[in-house]
């Protein structure tokens, strides 16, 4: 009859839960509330008129979209970055893997001047491009090229670990046994992946959705065009229209959240399946 | 026994923190916009040596800079400024308004609209000036690009938008010319910053647009900046008289024990010293001796206030840069 009382390394079910409970609503919850709360001081009507407003539409398009197109970005390109720093050895690997966490370390504002200083008609980048009839700084093209960069980080740094457990030998165990490259990369790495590269693309989505300082340097801010939603919400706050404010900064939070709940579902799947 | 020994205790407090109080180092919070940065440097290194003459005590003035509405937010969510000197009387209205922490009168309490010292509102233009443009006619031709922040965000931008609406409503006559005129400019826009310095950077870094439209005080440290000769200064035949007002925070100063000494710092603006000192960062000094000195400096211009031209702050923000106002209307597709 005598239970096994020490399931877990800490101690004290109850007390750890309280705890993490009581940090979560002190850090997470209790300034959403606020934020609900600020924006409910609207009339429904009042609410539905400024969330609905077109250029605030507009702005969900511009900032979600390319929120979206960034983290896909990364997908790709962080996975290549991951698999080459835990693959292979090669001179200066440090370096590059200390540079990838640059995004998070650099100030945004300070990232948005670069950004825009290489990419601006005159600039390093954007003259080569100019010529060939593409414009990055003051369009939306310079948005995703902002939200990319602050993204990286994260899908890197979500993938390394996973991969460092990936043995090498499964991978020579399945083409040894007849198995092209590409079919061991759909059956063997890409299942194994497949939880950490949604997770990084969450981070990575969640992160570019309110991003504010690097975005309004190289976006250029014209209405209807490269206004991006927190932008919006810092004109209402001029205004001294919190609520306002609030009511878009609600509606971001809702679909992210619709959006990170779809992850977490899909990532069950996956992982459900991979387990089967 | 023990009475003795607490009513000398009283009295040795008594002694010391009198002793203390007239030692003891003063400190205030000057809550102010971005570009006054260098002014309130100078200022308040004279003012500190003022009240120790004056009142043999030592003052420490903080300062804290930002976008004009930001600091107008932080002050009125808790941000402890005994003064504020902001860059337009619409975001003191806000610290009224939206806390209470000053009276609704507050802007009568000092001389000149509680605005020591002026600016108004020039172009800045690419040496040689090679799309010669000359006044705000030029800025709404064909082909010429146009450098100003986004009002919506930025106080520096109001100023330069209502410049340009009472030029349009002078020379064309009516409220809806104006309208028209401000909309063709705004198209000659390519890029809207966010604030007033993300403005300059495009302009004089990214080398984008033929004009920027500056405050003038902004206008001369560009120049002085990326020295003379790479940009020129050109004023225009009619331009907006922009004020600067200050005032100390009631609530604030009342709870740090403050007042005297904040009210002292902003009569000082308005002093001999204080007014030599706007002029010298290219602020348009009220004093008419002092004025007279930065003469040369500052071109004759025609100016028109808020109050004459737009029935003061509060209305023109409604009705040309709150949600729904004018320069939203600017924008909408299909026009």
């Amino acid at each position: 009859m005598k239970k096994v009382r020490h399931a877990s390394v800490i101690p004290g079910f109850g007390l750890s839960l309280g705890y993490a409970s009581f940090y979560a609503s002190l850090i997470v919850f209790i300034p959403l509330a606020a934020l609900f709360a600020k924006a409910f001081t609207l009339t429904w009507a009042e609410f539905w008129s400024t969330v609905l407003d077109p250029q605030a539409v507009a702005s969900y398009r511009l900032s979600l979209g390319a929120a979206f197109i960034g983290a896909l970005i990364n997908l790709v390109f962080g996975f290549v970055v991951a698999w080459v720093l835990v693959r292979y050895q090669f001179f200066g690997k440090r370096i590059v893997d200390a540079l990838v966490d640059l995004p998070f370390a650099l100030p945004t504002a300070v990232a948005g001047i670069a950004l825009t200083t290489l990419y601006a008609p005159q600039g390093w980048i954007g003259q080569w491009l100019t010529p060939l009839g593409i414009k990055v700084a003051y369009a939306p093209l310079g948005v995703v090229v902002a939200l990319t960069f602050i993204g990286l980080p994260f899908v890197v740094r979500t993938l390394q670990p996973v991969l460092e457990e990936l043995e090498k030998e499964v991978e020579e165990a399945a083409a040894s046994l007849g198995a092209s490259r590409w079919n061991t990369f759909q059956r063997i790495l890409l299942p194994a992946l497949l939880p950490a590269l949604l997770t990084g693309f969450a981070l990575a989505f969640a992160r570019a959705v309110g991003e504010y300082g690097s975005v309004v340097f190289i976006s250029g801010n014209m209405p209807f065009r490269t206004e991006i939603t927190p932008l919006l919400i810092v004109t209402k706050l001029e205004q001294y229209n919190y609520a306002g404010a609030a009511a878009l900064a609600v509606v971001l939070l809702v679909f992210s959240f619709v959006l990170l709940l779809l992850i977490n579902l899909l990532q069950y799947w996956a992982s459900k399946r991979a387990g089967a | 026994m023990f009475k003795t020994f607490s009513k000398i205790a009283l009295v040795v407090s008594l002694v010391t923190s009198s002793l203390a109080f007239a030692q003891q180092e003063v400190k205030l919070l000057n809550v102010s916009y971005d570009p006054t940065r260098e002014l309130y440097v100078d200022f308040n290194r004279a003012f500190a040596e003022h009240w120790q003459k004056t009142n043999n005590q030592k003052v420490t003035v903080s300062q804290s800079h930002g976008g004009a509405g930001k600091q107008a937010r932080a002050v009125i969510d808790g941000l402890a400024a005994d003064v504020v000197t902001l860059a337009l009387a619409y975001d003191i209205d806000a610290i009224h308004e939206e806390a209470g922490l000053i009276p609704k009168d507050w802007q009568a309490r000092l001389p000149h609209n509680s605005s020591p010292y002026t600016s108004t509102i020039v172009f800045l233009v690419r040496k040689g000036n090679p799309k010669n443009i000359k006044d705000w006619d030029d800025l709404v031709k064909p082909g010429i690009e146009v450098i100003t922040p986004n009002p919506k965000t930025s106080g520096g931008a109001r100023w330069n938008y209502l410049a340009a609406w009472a030029f349009a409503k002078k020379k064309l006559g009516s409220d809806e010319k104006a309208r028209e005129f401000v909309a063709q400019l705004y198209k000659n826009v390519p890029v809207l910053d966010s604030g007033a310095r993300g403005s300059t950077t495009t302009f004089a870094q990214r080398g984008i647009g033929d004009v920027f439209l500056s405050w003038e005080n902004e206008a001369f440290l560009a120049e002085k900046e990326f020295g003379k000769g790479t940009f020129e200064i050109v004023v225009p035949s009619l331009s907006i008289l922009a004020e600067p007002p200050v005032t100390i925070v009631d609530k604030n100063v009342d709870k740090h024990g403050t007042r005297k000494v904040a009210e002292a710092y902003l009569e000082f603006l308005y002093s001999k010293t204080g007014q030599d000192l706007a002029g010298k960062h290219f602020y348009r000094p009220r004093d008419p001796e002092i004025a007279a000195k930065y003469a040369k400096q500052f071109v004759d211009v025609k100016l028109v206030t808020i109050d004459e031209e737009f029935g003061g702050w509060q209305k023109a923000q409604r009705e040309h840069f709150n949600d729904g106002g004018i320069f939203d209307a600017i924008y909408k597709p299909g026009r």
